[in-house]
């Protein structure tokens, strides 16, 4: 690691202000993946700006079925609401199957979707719920956060607050971990809210997280996995490497988006 | 057996350190002025070195110094070596390409070290690492095993013409070519074992320290064999003469074969100690482990087993490329051919054999030894053989082994092995009743019912370890022999020490080795202690590989022992006045047998060092060495079956259960030895379904961390069922084999047996993760 400034900041308009003094900062939650990358030296900040201890990024508040999760709010912490597993369970278990329990107890949910990591697991539930994104300087729906690998809507001083969303009636995600990193192959998080379906994907698509609207469309007229025996997933826009090729891909997304429509269906209400 | 004695369910000694923190390693080693090193290495896999430039980094905070492989060179230290000679077939010896510690002209893999720096910190190191230039021409690269050998290939070193190392030779070829002309069935098979990465726990490190005044070195190193790497680093690489050099390898945390070598960065430690005139640590980075630890494996093969209508085997084929690499590392080029071929006979009795072996140089890391080393290789090939040669004849893969099992001993191979004893009937036996083999084709229809493919495969194997015979490996090339010694101290109240050239990297040495004192004179295990890793401490030993320390290292403990016995006796004669053969121990006890007269075992051992009262002519003291040279190999063997459950929409491979059942001989420490196997089988299982390395079509190293190598985790396992046989082994004093390897090499084969028989395509390639098995899946339909 090359040497960096630390700063522990006490508010999100401290942080702001660091940030813009610094020459090079970066904003730092969690820091895993930012501090293996430094300790790596392919990553070289010259101020690290602390956002953990801002109280007001963290926690999960529930009132009534509308959800907030502060952005420094650890993995482990999302796991453990009961509160919220009683709202969407399907986001607590996600959270509690992000890499091992050292990621789960030091990431948070503003880390991971500030770095949209292909592979990572919010994302997707994000867009599926069709959540929105609080920054210190405004708010946006997840579809217009997440841009591209490691891309998001963020400016530079900006600062992810919090992620709002409405509990789903239903949602499930299933995931095809890498066998080395336990990073997402193939993420798929399914939620319907009435007659609203929206199906999202993680760790396969060659743009980051995705919508497939067509087990949208094919669910909506029978929300069974069934439905989905028929889907024809594209592998021209999916990832290929040396862990799985674009066609195994696409195989595990319809396997996932089946699974997870099974899960729902065969959970009681 | 007593509770702490051979066969007892010792607790481990060194684990209370271990799991306390308090275990002491080389990087936990500090002395005075000590600075650290970093190593600035090659990011191509192939390029010629057109200047280096250290100005930069020489003015950088805290550098201590930069020093250049041109330094190393005239200072006169030499280039690194490989210490088993190979002659290809036509005499001609394996041609050896130069390996300079620090590269001069040419680098030839990634991770190819060219530049050391020392500095204050570690940090700072790295820091001035990164401000060396080293220009570079770069040049092609060969990655592949199987296109070294291909015309035009690029050529690593001009010593090997065409990259061709050696086109050795064991059996007989015209032998074997009759035995298939009047085949009735052939079984062909294209075979690749990939490449491994070991990953011990503990990365390499190394402290050089160089005391002027005296003109004498001290190297801290993770070593697996202290007094071959001092042997090494005098001898051959001109660093020191022995009597200058001491080498200790205190706390080592995981070898797997790793550690048995001497790389670039020890020799250099000391060397630069001396330049700089401070003491310089180095201590690998997961990466720099990754890249430049010597890997495992990689061989590609096609084999040939002929059987007659009987399905009798009549001969087996064997052709081998096995890569070793950008470098020959030390004893590189005795694992694809005598600890390989000389196996390939297995459990069976095979009236010919013919193997071929090329040893190709290809832009990649040096490969060697690596838990198995050579025998893995030699069991996948046969046994995967085996079970495809079962599908073809349709008959039971069981019953086809157990046609052709050897049953009589010794048993003399075609390929140079004579076996001392086995009873292969009884682990097959005892492996099919534990893994309910008859029973399985009913499991397999219920798996259907729920969507899942359920497979089942054996693996027959054996194994030859407890090397080795000094004369008989002398004669195939090695340049050491590979006996062992010991001493054994008993102290003057009784308490006892012994040193071992063996040496602990995981193994539990400081409890077993203290069992064999404990059994013989009734003394508590703590009072029995154990000295390793210490070339000033212990006299000339050959260190751990090849499961020898059971067979070997102990072995030559019972020799010492026998003397301190016999001495003993002599004089709890001499003050029970009794006749010497009437002396027994027991329970710590020295006694006349058949009476009440007796002497605690310190007063025996207080005796030996007051002298007062000593029979005549005696010399006081009792302590006694013993070098042991084994007359043969020790050969464990087994067999393993795993089952299967493979998900047809994910290609997903589930383990449901993995039988092991062994013959070890006589086992010292059943929980120890229970440990090796499982660990054994977490790395031939790592193998089977998960560890892969890939460098891409440029040289790189795709897989250079954990994020991308699996290494095998407690929920990719099941849990074991393992269980032993006992025939002793007639050619070491206990009666032992060896178990450390056993798991590695038994296991691949029985894995990819069984997700072969679940998916019905016998074509699949290790690791058989979800993706390949998958592939596997779509190809059969």
């Amino acid at each position: 690691m090359y040497e960096t400034q630390y700063h522990r900041a006490a508010s999100v308009e401290e942080a702001a202000r660091l940030m813009g003094e610094a020459e090079d900062g970066k904003f730092l939650a969690g820091g895993m993946t930012l501090i293996p990358t430094m300790k790596q030296r392919l990553a070289s900040p010259s101020d690290l700006i602390d956002l953990r201890r801002i109280e007001a990024l963290k926690g999960v508040t529930v009132d009534g079925r509308n959800v907030r999760i502060g952005a420094v709010t650890t993995h482990y912490d999302v796991s453990t609401s009961e509160e919220l597993a009683k709202i969407c369970p399907a986001i607590t278990n996600l959270a509690g199957h992000i890499g091992d329990p050292q990621v789960r107890n030091m990431g948070t949910i503003g880390g991971s979707i500030a770095n949209n990591d292909p592979a990572a697991d919010y994302p997707s539930a994000l867009l599926a719920l069709d959540a929105t994104i609080i920054t210190s300087q405004r708010s946006l729906p997840a579809s217009d956060f997440f841009i591209g690998l490691f891309e998001t809507a963020l400016e530079p001083n900006e600062i992810i607050v919090a992620v709002e969303f409405v509990g789903p009636d239903r949602a499930a995600y299933k995931k095809f971990p890498n066998p080395a990193s336990l990073y997402a192959m193939a993420g798929v998080f399914v939620a319907k809210s009435g007659d609203n379906i929206r199906v999202a994907v993680t760790g396969a698509g060659e743009g980051g997280v995705f919508r497939l609207k067509d087990a949208e469309t094919a669910l909506a007229g029978n929300f069974s996995p069934s439905a989905l025996d028929s889907l024809a997933v594209d592998p021209d826009v999916l990832l290929s490497d040396m862990h799985a090729s674009a066609d195994y891909r696409a195989n595990l997304v319809k396997v996932m988006a089946k699974r997870a429509v099974a899960e729902i269906t065969n959970r009681p209400m | 057996m007593g509770v702490e004695g051979i066969g007892a369910r010792v607790l481990r000694k060194e684990d209370k350190r271990f799991i306390t923190g308090k275990g002491r390693y080389t990087d936990d080693m500090s002395v005075p002025g000590m600075k650290h090193a970093a190593f600035v290495r090659s990011p191509h896999a192939h390029a010629k070195i057109t200047g280096i430039d250290v100005e930069t980094a020489k003015k950088m905070p805290g550098v201590i110094g930069v020093l250049t492989g041109a330094e190393l060179k005239a200072d006169g230290i030499g280039n690194l070596i490989c210490g088993w000679m190979i002659h290809s077939k036509d005499g001609t010896p394996m041609k050896m390409g130069a390996w300079s510690p620090l590269a001069t002209d040419t680098v030839r893999y990634v991770g190819d070290a060219v530049v050391i720096v020392i500095a204050d910190t570690k940090g700072q190191a790295r820091d001035a690492a990164e401000a060396v230039d080293v220009s570079y021409e770069e040049l092609p690269v060969v990655v592949k095993t199987a296109e070294a050998l291909n015309e035009g290939a690029p050529q690593l070193h001009s010593e090997a013409p065409g990259n061709l190392i050696f086109d050795w030779d064991i059996g007989d070829e015209k032998a074997t070519n009759d035995a298939f002309a009047g085949a009735a069935h052939v079984t062909k098979m294209d075979i690749v074992n990939g490449r491994l990465v070991p990953n011990a726990i503990e990365p390499r490190a190394t402290l050089g320290v160089y005391d002027a005044g005296e003109d004498h070195y001290t190297c801290w190193t993770t070593s697996q064999n202290p007094h071959v790497a001092r042997l090494v680093l005098s001898a051959f690489y001109n660093v020191a003469p022995e009597n200058k050099l001491r080498v200790i390898a205190p706390d080592v945390g995981g070898g797997f074969g790793s550690k048995i070598f001497i790389y670039p960065e020890e020799l250099i430690c000391l060397w630069a100690s001396k330049k700089t005139g401070v003491p310089v640590k180095w201590v690998a980075d997961r990466t720099e482990s990754f890249l430049a630890d010597a890997h495992g494996r990689d061989h590609v093969t096609h084999a040939e087993l002929a059987f007659d209508k009987d399905n009798k085997i009549l001969g087996l084929k064997v052709q081998t490329i096995a890569n070793l690499g950008a470098y020959m590392s030390l004893f590189s080029s005795s694992v694809p051919t005598y600890l390989y071929a000389t196996l390939l006979s297995g459990q069976y009795d095979i009236p010919a054999i013919h193997a071929n072996v090329k040893a190709v140089y290809t832009n990649t890391a040096p490969v060697d030894a690596y838990r198995g080393a050579g025998r893995p290789e030699a069991s996948f090939v046969l046994e995967r053989i085996m079970e495809t040669a079962a599908r073809e004849l349709k008959v039971s893969p069981a019953e086809l082994r157990r046609k052709n099992f050897i049953r009589t001993f010794p048993h003399q191979t075609p390929v140079i092995m004579n076996y001392d004893a086995g009873d292969f009937d009884a682990t097959l036996d005892a492996g099919l009743k534990a893994a309910d083999y008859e029973g399985f084709e009913k499991r397999r229809e219920e798996a259907a019912k729920r969507g899942k493919l359920r497979g089942i495969g054996l693996s027959c194997y054996i194994e030859a370890c407890g090397i080795a015979p000094s004369a008989a490996v002398g004669s195939l090339g090695a340049g050491v022999g590979l006996w062992e010694s010991a001493e054994v101290r008993v102290n003057a109240i009784g308490t006892i020490e012994i040193l071992t050239g063996s040496h602990s990297h995981g193994q539990g040495h400081e409890t077993t080795f203290a069992q064999l004192a404990t059994e013989r004179f009734g003394v508590p295990i703590e009072s029995v202690s154990i000295v390793h890793g210490d070339t000033d401490k212990v006299q000339m030993g050959m260190g751990t590989y090849g499961s020898r320390s059971g067979a070997v290292g102990m072995s030559a403990v019972v020799k010492a022992l026998d003397k301190v016995e016999a001495k003993a006796k002599k004089i709890a004669a001499h003050l029970l006045e009794a006749d010497e053969a009437d002396i027994e121990i027991k329970d710590g006890n020295v006694r006349v047998a058949g009476t009440d007269k007796s002497l605690p075992w310190f007063q025996v051992a207080l005796a030996a060092y007051t002298a007062h009262n000593l029979p005549s002519g005696m010399e006081p003291g009792l302590k006694e060495g013993a070098f042991y040279d084994p007359s043969n190999f020790t050969f464990p063997g087994g067999c393993h079956i795993c089952e299967v459950e493979v998900d047809p929409e994910t290609g997903v491979t589930e383990i449901i259960q993995f039988v092991a059942a062994d013959d070890f001989g006589k086992i010292i420490n059943p929980m120890i030895v229970e440990g090796q196997v499982h660990g054994g089988l977490a790395q031939g299982i790592g193998q089977a379904l998960l560890e892969g390395t890939h460098y891409d079509d440029t040289g790189q190293l795709l897989t250079a961390s954990f994020m991308d190598y699996t290494m095998p985790r407690a929920q990719n396992l099941p849990s074991f069922n393992i269980m032993t046989t006992e025939t002793p082994c007639p050619s070491n004093p206990l009666g032992i084999k060896g178990c450390g390897e056993a798991g590695a090499i038994g296991s691949p084969p029985a894995v990819i047996n069984a997700i072969t028989d679940a998916i019905h395509n016998n074509n699949l390639t290790m690791p058989a993760t979800p993706q390949i098995v998958w592939n596997a899946i779509q190809a059969a339909k």
